[in-house]
């Protein structure tokens, strides 16, 4: 077992407010890693300060080992870490296909030059994009949408879209904030699938979820925050059976008991 | 020409080999002939449309920055203003330097670049109306230096501008005469016209070609969602530099060209007035669309002198004496339009996808 992504005493605030306090775990290479607690908890800050898009005001994260302490969210995703959004941020105005074409732009190096003259090498690798762009729309089941604007496709398409968008930058580690949010059981379902076969191809996946049952059966260990600390982590029994967040939960508690 | 037509056409027309043909012969004899059927009504139109084609590819110069990568800038005239300076001073009497204009005209884009990375490093975090009112002081500022370094050393000649600037000349042909064949005369500016053309051509074949490219994705990407660009693994901060820098560079060469062609510049060339009327012609043909945008800079060209042809002889015919300016009448009508097309077409005139988020009250939110 190896420690791929690690969080060390991280803590985040606003103004006053502390959105993450002294908040540790470490994410273990080809895992599904759990990230639960009631609303405004801090998980999504949590996906920032991991992705370079907020700056914390204490602790380490690392990368394989390596602090990203200064290092900006596009370096982040091309040493490794993709995300989705709570609230999907696609861009609207282009197709499903450029969505996901925009997500090779970090593997790829076609320049100026290259796209203006169009020499054999950068056809070859725009063709390239866009078979691999393709291949991940059929992935992720959004295939038949290619050529439509990514603002007109359903929101079970958008959500599964920008998975696609994600997987395209070749990540270690996909971040998902809340995936499964406004899908229906069936959607659910196949979304549970997806994420299985993303982790098949050994992709370490950190999933931000509230739908309980999704998560004790998907995650092989689970964090749970409170008002920005973390107050339990281990596998999803253990976190299950831990008090304090049943406390936490207090009318889920049930539902998390059964 | 297969990557031609790959880059012009849409699939459709592409499948009818035929179609494609007689469409393109059609289109060529056309714009052959466009200039002699101009010139019989008078040279001034040959000269309008040569105007029209200079707006054209400052069009789609801003179009880089603008409609592809969604910076507004309000400031873009001063990149023609630079090009234009470099090529003026070094092909004038003002400094006695001739220079020919295939070493001139890549460092008037080199300058504009340059000037394009200074304005774009510290506004790199400004959006939207920010970004637009730094832009606009940018253009303003390089236009006051134009009109005030003259003294202590005179660089610029200040307000009375640069004259006997040297014509384009090309292949041992001077675009500044008229060229003799036989009987035939081809006047001098029906050449600068196939010139323009020909350039022209070569903008809209780079615009296109960059637009459906990896960088183009990229600039829309950051234009769509910055944020989002970004933890993608889109360097924005670079990508946003490169568009200051294209499209100002555009600007340069758009810049030079329109020195040689008047023979004579001065600031008042370079004023908030044209960067404004540019931005139009990109907003009203629609934002990003480089079809759009060649449209919304021809219409815009032309309009205005039409009214001037048509406006003030009918004012002397119906009432005896000229009520309204067509200068007057020109802005009038110039800011109905915008109004208009603001409500009723915020995409512009032609648009394939809606591209309105820059204009648009609606702000992505800035946090995720
Ligand atoms: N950019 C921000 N500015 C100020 N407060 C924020 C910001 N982002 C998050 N917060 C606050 O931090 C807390 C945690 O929010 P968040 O991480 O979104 O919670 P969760 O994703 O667990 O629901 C909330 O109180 C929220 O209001
Ligand atoms: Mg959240």
């Amino acid at each position: 077992m190896t420690t791929i992504l690690e969080a060390k005493n991280i803590s985040k605030r606003f103004g006053g407010l502390t959105a993450l306090s002294d908040v540790s775990f470490a994410i273990q290479q080809g895992h599904i890693f759990g990230l639960i607690g009631p609303n405004g908890a801090g998980k999504t800050t949590m996906f920032n300060v991991l992705t370079g898009l907020y700056q914390h005001d204490e602790g380490v994260v690392s990368l394989n080992g390596e602090p990203l302490t200064g290092i900006t969210p596009d370096r982040i995703a091309k040493l490794g870490v993709a995300r989705t959004f709570q609230n999907i941020r696609l861009f609207n105005n282009l197709s499903a296909i450029e969505n996901v074409m925009i997500g090779r732009h970090v593997r790829t190096h076609t320049g100026v030059w290259g796209a203006i003259t169009r020499h054999s090498g950068a056809k070859r690798e725009e063709a390239a994009i866009e078979a691999r762009a393709h291949e991940l729309l059929d992935f992720v089941n959004v295939g038949h949408r290619a050529n439509d604007l990514a603002k007109h496709l359903s929101y079970g398409d958008q959500r599964r879209l920008e998975i696609a968008r994600a997987l395209a930058t070749d990540p270690k580690v996909l971040a998902l904030d809340e995936p499964a949010a406004g899908m229906n059981a069936t959607e659910k379902m196949s979304l549970r699938k997806l994420i299985g076969a993303i982790r098949a191809q050994g992709i370490t996946i950190l999933l931000i979820e509230h739908d309980v049952k999704l998560m004790m059966g998907l995650c092989d260990r689970i964090a749970v925050l409170d008002y920005g600390k973390k107050i339990a982590e281990g596998n999803p029994a253990e976190v299950q059976r831990d008090p304090k967040v049943i406390e936490a939960y207090l009318g889920a508690a049930v539902e998390i008991a059964a | 020409m297969t990557n031609f037509a790959e880059t012009f056409l849409p699939a459709n027309i592409r499948k009818h080999p035929a179609l494609f043909w007689g469409g393109s012969a059609l289109i060529a004899i056309a714009l052959a002939a466009l200039p002699f059927v101009l010139a019989m009504q008078g040279m001034a139109w040959v000269r309008i449309t040569n105007l029209a084609l200079i707006f054209a590819m400052l069009s789609l110069g801003l179009n880089i920055v603008v409609g592809f990568a969604g910076l507004l800038d309000l400031g873009y005239i001063a990149f023609y203003a630079i090009g234009a300076y470099t090529y003026a001073l070094l092909a004038s009497p003002h400094f006695g330097l001739h220079l020919p204009i295939w070493v001139i005209l890549p460092i008037g884009a080199l300058m504009a670049c340059i000037f394009g990375v200074l304005l774009g490093t510290p506004t790199l975090k400004l959006r939207g109306d920010y970004l637009a009112i730094v832009t606009l002081g940018f253009g303003e500022i390089v236009r006051i230096f134009m009109n005030n370094l003259s003294s202590p050393i005179n660089i610029t000649n200040g307000p009375k501008g640069i004259s006997t600037i040297d014509s384009i000349k090309l292949f041992g042909m001077d675009f500044g005469n008229n060229t003799s064949i036989g009987s035939f005369v081809l006047p001098g500016l029906i050449k600068y016209y196939y010139f323009l053309l020909f350039a022209l051509m070569v903008v809209i074949v780079i615009n296109l070609r960059l637009q459906n490219s990896r960088i183009g994705r990229a600039w829309e990407a950051i234009r769509e969602d910055e944020l989002a660009a970004r933890a993608t693994g889109i360097d924005t901060t670079k990508l946003k530099l490169l568009a200051f820098a294209m499209g100002a560079s555009f600007g340069g060469i758009a810049g030079g060209i329109f020195s040689a062609i008047q023979g004579f510049i001065d600031p008042t060339s370079f004023g908030l007035t044209e960067s404004v009327m540019i931005l139009a012609m990109v907003v009203l043909g629609g934002m990003g669309n480089i079809w759009g945008v060649i449209v919304g800079a021809v219409l815009l060209s032309f309009v205005p002198e039409l009214l001037r042809y048509t406006v003030e002889p009918a004012q002397k015919a119906l009432f005896g004496r000229q009520i309204i300016e067509a200068e007057v009448l020109r802005m009038l009508l110039f800011g109905f339009a915008m109004v208009v097309m603001m409500l009723f077409r915020p995409a512009g005139l032609i648009s394939s996808a809606v591209r309105k988020r820059e204009l648009s009250q609606h702000q992505a939110p800035k946090e995720a």
